[in-house]
């Protein structure tokens, strides 16, 4: 049961990374995408109708957390406090940036909110990043497992460490590079003119970003925690989801050459989930590993709620998630193709 | 400052009082557009499908910031309440997950194509859109108001050998009884709100002598779904409520009331303050015996006062719970005597020249605000000093790692944050209202085609 309740709460980070993945990356890109105010509202209409739904898959990912591993919900959102505050402040800012800019037609008002939806968009990617190095870093549990980070404290690895350290910004930047290169290659294939050629160039050039940073964090990774391929000595079919990652990228780099759009976004979201499953797969049955060697990690069994519970949820969960996937088949569908300046997905509202 | 437990249930009662501002607009409002999206289907009138989208162009600013204001409550069960999460998340985890699987994906799936998607989809499946944005928001109100019951009155689980509790039975947390009758309190207070803003904007329009049509129809239906609603929630819901509270809580039926000695016989304070000093109301209005009818339906029945009850079993906050209460049932009789006479105005036909009566609709929806506020003020005071009525206390549930610094310098922050979306949603909120229903609802991109 807690394989199963772990895989799902996988599987829902893993959609939340990719969905909004792709519109953070956007917010990234914006100001760099879009030169004219015409081309930002092109880049934001090709978002609008679907990031509050992308946005969801947080809320519900934190919901089926807190419904699983109770105490995996009560350990690392008070562990992590101030970097979860700033999270949020950060969404409701880039929230802002995407429904308040096109209420008043103001050069001055739709530059202020490009200017907060792109930096948002920025830093909430390398918290993303440095969250999960976090996680594969370890933190510092106390008995009960609960622990408090500070920001930081002197960016080194040590057992008082703060959020960030070296290793967690470098995630922070592979996340960055990541979601931007997954953003472009959204971009290029909902726009055209202008917008599309800018958005390709980004996606090209980040390909060598994301390669390069993906193994420098993969030796760093490997180095700080070389139990996680432990697993994989263990289960060999588990090379499947490095493998995954590495045939995403492949897809990216073909895409990029031959400009099929499409493509190099199905890759990136396959790197995306590859590179989340292996760190899944490596961190099993950890959810959260411990960086003081007296106090033991918080596991799956140790977290989890109540078989009863948890045998009911799945009986809900099922069935909602067939629903959710079919609404969103459905809206995707509905605002499939190209946005264009004179499209009808602009904002009426 | 210095008590975490102080700052983490300040920043929690600050920010979810926020929030609930938002949310009871949206809930309202999408039943009232759904109501229009069908009359404007029954009687082919092009007016009325106009007045659904204008309505939804404010129910999009509202929804957008409930949207943002509502993250900070569920992760702050994390955050600042971490061992009542764990304690509690066997149970009530299943109902907050729940609200993300059923109600927000459907909300945000169909608010989307409901906004944008006029021209793409046909007159049936854009009220399709419609409806099915209000079954998400009705749901998410439900699940969110099942999750508080179990709080006010725990149901269907056991102690797990942890110490934590654990659900054993699905349809008791769903069905508790307490959730049943608070539902449709909490829902109808939700219309009542929705009732008055749309009365109030259509009276704006006809004493200003603009968007005449549909001033007209705004008033109208805020009326009639404005009296349904203020009725239904003083009578049976209200009244079920309260004899949930006497029932399963009489402390806290006690303290709301400002009964501070048992009688047989209880009088109804109607006006007074509470002087927990003296243990008495000061400036007492009453009705005798009122009390012990309303609930036990018997003048002479027994009403437990404070004084039935150990110290620590009362709830903290006394005078605040009391004013909540009074202020809620006070503003809720208000409601039915300004509905009930705009009713039969509008029924004699004399509504729309009436400027007093106008007058008076159109200053009245603040007060929908503030009683759905003191309602839930009553429900989760009057829960005190448990978290978890009877099993879990307050003090009991804080992180133990997150410091007092640490919370007040996140609840300035929200203090902060909150500031500016409040400025900047009445800003927006007022620039539609002035623009007004008749205007074409066009995409604004009036960009040539390259």
């Amino acid at each position: 049961m807690e394989i199963i309740w772990f895989c799902i709460v996988a599987f829902m980070l893993a959609m939340y990374v990719i969905l909004d993945g792709f519109d953070l990356g956007v917010g990234i890109i914006h100001l760099v995408v879009g030169k004219t105010g015409q081309e930002r509202q092109i880049i934001l209409n090709a978002i609008a109708p679907v990031w509050d739904g992308n946005e969801v898959w947080l809320l519900a990912a934190g919901g089926t957390l807190y419904f699983a591993f109770p105490l995996l919900y009560a350990s690392s959102f008070s562990g992590f406090y101030l970097p979860l505050m700033i999270v949020l402040w950060l969404l409701m800012l880039r929230g802002g940036g995407i429904e308040f800019r096109h209420q008043i037609h103001h050069p001055l008002w739709e530059s202020f909110w490009d200017v907060v939806f792109s930096f948002s968009s920025i830093l909430l990617a390398i918290f993303f990043g440095a969250a999960l190095g976090n996680v594969v870093r370890g933190v510092p549990l106390n008995a009960e497992g609960y622990f408090f980070e500070p920001l930081w404290t002197t960016f080194t690895i040590v057992p008082e460490t703060g959020i960030l350290d070296w290793f967690t910004v470098l995630m922070g930047i592979i996340a960055f590079c990541t979601l931007t290169s997954h953003g472009a290659h959204y971009l290029s294939m909902k726009t055209d003119g202008e917008v599309q050629n800018r958005a390709r160039a980004i996606a090209g050039g980040f390909w060598w970003l994301v390669t390069a940073t993906s193994i420098l964090g993969l030796v760093a990774a490997s180095s700080i925690r070389p139990q996680i391929w432990e697993n994989f000595s263990l289960h060999p079919w588990g090379y499947v989801f490095p493998l995954a990652a590495v045939s995403g990228l492949i897809g990216q780099y073909i895409s990029n050459k031959k400009n099929v759009d499409i493509l190099g976004f199905i890759g990136s979201s396959i790197f995306i989930g590859g590179m989340l499953a292996t760190t899944a797969f490596g961190l099993f049955p950890n959810l959260l590993p411990s960086s003081i060697d007296s106090s033991p990690p918080i596991t799956v069994t140790r977290a989890m709620a109540g078989q009863y519970g948890l045998s009911v949820g799945l009986v809900w969960w099922i069935f909602g998630i067939v629903l959710a996937l079919g609404y969103f088949f459905f809206v995707y569908r509905s605002f499939r193709g190209k946005v264009t300046s004179h499209s009808s997905n602009s904002a009426i509202y | 400052m210095n008590d975490a437990l102080l700052v983490d249930r300040l920043q929690f009662a600050f920010t979810v009082s926020y929030h609930y501002l938002f949310p009871q607009l949206t809930m309202g409002l999408a039943l009232l557009i759904v109501i229009l999206k069908w009359i404007g289907i029954k009687k082919h009138d092009e007016r009325y499908h106009r007045a659904a989208q204008f309505w939804a162009s404010i129910f999009a600013i509202n929804f957008a910031v409930g949207v943002i204001t509502g993250i900070p409550m569920e992760f702050q069960f994390g955050t600042n309440w971490a061992r009542f999460s764990k304690y509690a998340g066997g149970v009530i985890g299943q109902t907050l997950a729940m609200e993300g699987i059923f109600s927000f994906f459907l909300e945000s799936s169909f608010l989307g194509l409901f906004l944008l998607g006029e021209k793409k989809l046909s007159p049936k499946g854009h009220f399709i859109s419609a409806l099915l944005v209000f079954i998400g928001s009705w749901l998410s109100g439900y699940l969110i108001v099942a999750t508080d019951a179990w709080m006010q009155y725990p149901v269907g689980y056991t102690i797990a050998a942890d110490g934590s509790a654990q659900l054993n039975d699905f349809w008791a947390l769903i069905l508790n009884p307490w959730a049943l009758w608070q539902y449709f309190h909490t829902m109808l207070g939700a219309v009542i709100t929705a009732a008055f803003v749309m009365a109030s904007v259509g009276s704006y329009y006809l004493l200003a002598h603009r968007n005449m049509e549909y001033g007209r129809i705004f008033v109208r239906i805020g009326i009639v779904t404005g009296l349904v609603a203020s009725l239904l929630v003083l009578y049976p819901s209200g009244d079920q409520q309260g004899k949930n509270v006497a029932q399963y809580q009489p402390v806290t039926l006690a303290a709301m009331e400002g009964l501070f000695t048992t009688e047989h016989g209880a009088a109804l304070t109607l006006i007074g303050q509470p002087d927990m000093e003296k243990m008495r109301i000061d400036n007492f209005i009453h009705i005798p015996e009122m009390l012990s009818f309303l609930t036990y339906y018997r003048w002479k029945a027994e009403v437990k006062g404070l004084d039935a009850f150990p110290r620590n079993q009362w709830p903290d906050n006394i005078p605040l719970l009391y004013y909540g209460y009074h202020i809620m049932v006070g503003l809720g009789t208000m409601f039915v005597a300004i509905f009930c006479i705009a009713a039969l105005f509008l029924w004699r036909k004399k509504i729309f020249q009436t400027r007093w009566l106008l007058w008076t609709l159109l200053l009245s929806f603040p007060f929908p605000y503030i009683a759905n506020t003191a309602g839930w003020m009553t429900a989760e005071l009057g829960r005190q000093p448990w978290i978890v009525y009877g099993l879990f206390r307050t003090e009991q549930g804080t992180s133990p790692t997150v410091s007092a610094g640490n919370s007040l310098f996140t609840l300035l922050g929200f203090v902060g944050m909150y500031f500016v979306i409040g400025v900047l949603f009445i800003l927006l909120v007022i620039k539609k209202i002035n623009k007004g229903p008749e205007e074409p609802a066009v995409p604004h991109l009036s960009v040539t085609q390259r």
